[in-house]
């Protein structure tokens, strides 16, 4: 009797477990097919980022053109908000200023510092002088803006007499310094990726390494090249607070690199930084400066991933 | 061979090789320029700031008089945002990441998902600031608080920690998955108990480097409205809340030469913090390098 009871208890345990162990499996189908969902939505993110930059920027700015006329705010050639001049071509070319004293610093310094890496440096140097470059990319551009106004300007100004303490020269200098890196680590990699066998080629035929580097090298890898200095160029364009420290507040429509220019990011960090009351039209111009700029960047980038695709070199 | 022909050339053409010799010398002072600029840069800041480096300094609140002010308010405010865009931008990155590498089929969708991100990377940071300004200071009326600067730094980094994310997870070698589903393990058991294990020194890396950008990152919080002149700690989602940067940019603004160097000493407080994350990075890197 009492075995009897015990059987059926038991009986009954195997029939609880077995219907536990289907419940949990049908948690862990509904978990499966949960999880898939969740990481999209994830995902979405970005792409909800990408939106709402884009609705940001074109609700306000359309608040903005509402107010002034789209032509005038392109064409004009006087920056004055606070007196309702909204022409934003100073602050265009204080950006491309900038950006073209950055280009003559960087592409050299980084393309030369490329080619000695991957031509001529043997693997212990490249291994240590790589990262140390690589810091220069990691400080922060406040460092840097700093930098620029108490240190290079004022040894700039003991040999340009009448250089102001604000001026585009130093910003452009230090900009150009900061996307060195960039410059020389991308243009780098482009160069490892051409095969060997081209320069065992060249030196075959009596090559230096000078001409190996110019005539073969170069050459194969001018497309990863080329996209690199676009890229970095697009990171001048878009560099905020090296400017806003080192360059001044004064929107000049000059080429006259030793003048206090203001550039697109700037202004921006000037109208957020003093009262801009929520809904004024400097509030909005905001938004339209800052559309300008993205559409300078997007531009860049698109320009950059282009021409690293179309170009690119099949081996 | 190499040799041998070295050798002839350098009997018979001179010229070139003396070329050769002159641009090498040229690349190489070329690498040295950003080297020195580095090295004068830290010179520079420690020769100016370290005077002013003090315990004193580090537990201070901003000051009218430069031999009062201080970085604590800086400095806890950094971390604590620090936290904020760590939990949001590596959940959210980390899962991105998952979902592109091991559960989205080939399609556009995909392709258009993974296309944006790169262009996300290229967009200014001063532009985040301007999305973070529109909606979480103004349409979610968060304000000009913690919360919002840390939503907005968490989209600004999101890009970077879903790239090294994936790559992380590209390098876990296939006959893992393939054991673990040999084993009977589903889908998820196989992610969450072989391939984030394996993938996670990766993932701890690239997400440090990319903290490190943000900690270093001026512009957006300015216009999210970081404040200058804090005198109390944050203490919830909800307070006002400074940053290293936003002190050090406040202080480089001032005339008086006095604050160039609370503004030295500022900065070197920022880079100890910016190299301490690095270390550790390298160091998670170093230490698990070899294990797959």
């Amino acid at each position: 009797m009492d075995k009897l009871l015990q059987s059926e208890r038991t009986q009954l345990n195997i029939q609880q477990l077995i219907e536990q162990k289907r419940q949990r499996k049908s948690f862990a189908g509904t978990f499966e097919k949960v999880i898939p969902v969740f990481l999209f939505l994830c995902a979405c993110v970005s792409i909800l980022t990408t939106a709402g930059i884009l609705f940001t920027l074109l609700r306000e700015s359309i608040g903005f053109f509402s107010e002034v006329n789209i032509v005038q705010f392109y064409t004009g050639t006087n920056w004055s908000p606070w007196t309702g001049e909204f022409g934003v071509a100073p602050l265009i070319g204080g950006t491309l200023l900038i950006t073209a004293i950055a280009a003559i610093v960087a592409v050299p310094l980084g393309l030369m510092a490329a080619i000695y890496l991957s031509e001529y440096a043997s693997d212990r140097v490249r291994r240590t002088i790589k990262p140390i470059l690589e810091v220069l990319a990691g400080i922060p551009t406040v460092v840097y803006g700093f930098f620029a106004l108490t240190f290079v300007t004022p040894i700039l100004q003991s040999f340009i007499p009448g250089l102001g303490i604000f001026n585009a020269l130093s910003a452009g200098i230090v900009v150009g310094i900061m996307i060195v890196p960039m410059v020389a680590s991308l243009s780098e990699d482009a160069m490892n990726s051409v095969p060997n066998s081209l320069r065992e080629g060249a030196y075959g035929l009596g090559s230096t390494r000078f001409e190996v580097v110019t005539k073969v090298v170069l050459p194969a890898a001018l497309s990863g090249i080329i996209s690199s200095i676009v890229l970095a160029i697009s990171r001048a364009i878009g560099e905020t607070m090296i400017v806003t420290i080192a360059a001044g507040a004064t929107p000049n429509l000059t080429f006259n690199p030793t003048e206090s220019i203001q550039s697109m990011t700037a202004f921006i960090v000037q109208a957020a930084t003093g009262d801009t009351t929520y809904g004024s039209t400097i509030y909005y111009s905001l938004y339209a400066v800052g559309i300008t700029l993205f559409i300078f960047t997007l531009l860049m980038n698109l320009l950059s991933q282009y021409i690293s695709r179309k170009y690119r070199e099949e081996y | 061979m190499l040799e041998r022909n070295n050798h002839s050339v350098n009997r018979n053409v001179k010229g070139r090789l003396w070329l050769n010799t002159i641009m090498k010398t040229a690349f190489l002072s070329a690498t040295l320029i950003g080297l020195i600029f580095l090295a004068l840069l830290i010179y520079r800041v420690l020769n100016q700031g370290i005077g002013y480096l003090s315990w004193d300094y580090i537990t201070s609140f901003p000051a009218p008089f430069p031999e009062e002010a201080g970085i604590w308010a800086g400095l806890i405010g950094s971390i604590m945002l620090m936290v904020i865009v760590a939990a949001v931008a590596v959940t959210i990155g980390v899962a991105t990441a998952i979902y592109l590498e091991e559960y989205a089929s080939k399609n556009k969708f995909t392709e258009f998902i993974r296309a944006n991100i790169q262009n996300l990377a290229g967009v200014p940071s001063i532009v985040f600031g301007l999305l973070g300004l529109t909606f979480f200071v103004y349409m979610f009326s968060v304000g000009y608080r913690l919360l919002a600067g840390g939503l907005t730094m968490a989209l600004l980094i999101l890009p970077v920690i879903v790239v090294a994310s994936q790559e992380a997870i590209r390098s876990v070698p296939n006959e893992l998955r393939e054991a673990s589903y040999g084993m009977g393990a589903s889908k998820w058991q196989t992610i969450a108990r072989i391939i984030l294990p394996a993938a996670l020194p990766g993932m701890l890396t690239g997400t440090i480097i990319a903290l490190s950008r943000a900690i270093g990152e001026t512009a957006p919080l300015i216009i999210v409205g970081a404040a200058t002149a804090i005198y109390t700690l944050p203490d919830s989602l909800l307070s006002k809340y400074t940053v290293m940067p936003i002190q050090i940019y406040n202080w480089t603004g001032r005339p008086q030469e006095e604050w160039q160097y609370v503004a030295a000493a500022g900065i070197i407080v920022l880079l100890v913090v910016l190299l301490m994350m690095n270390a550790i990075a390298v160091g998670i890197r170093n230490k698990f390098q070899k294990r797959l």
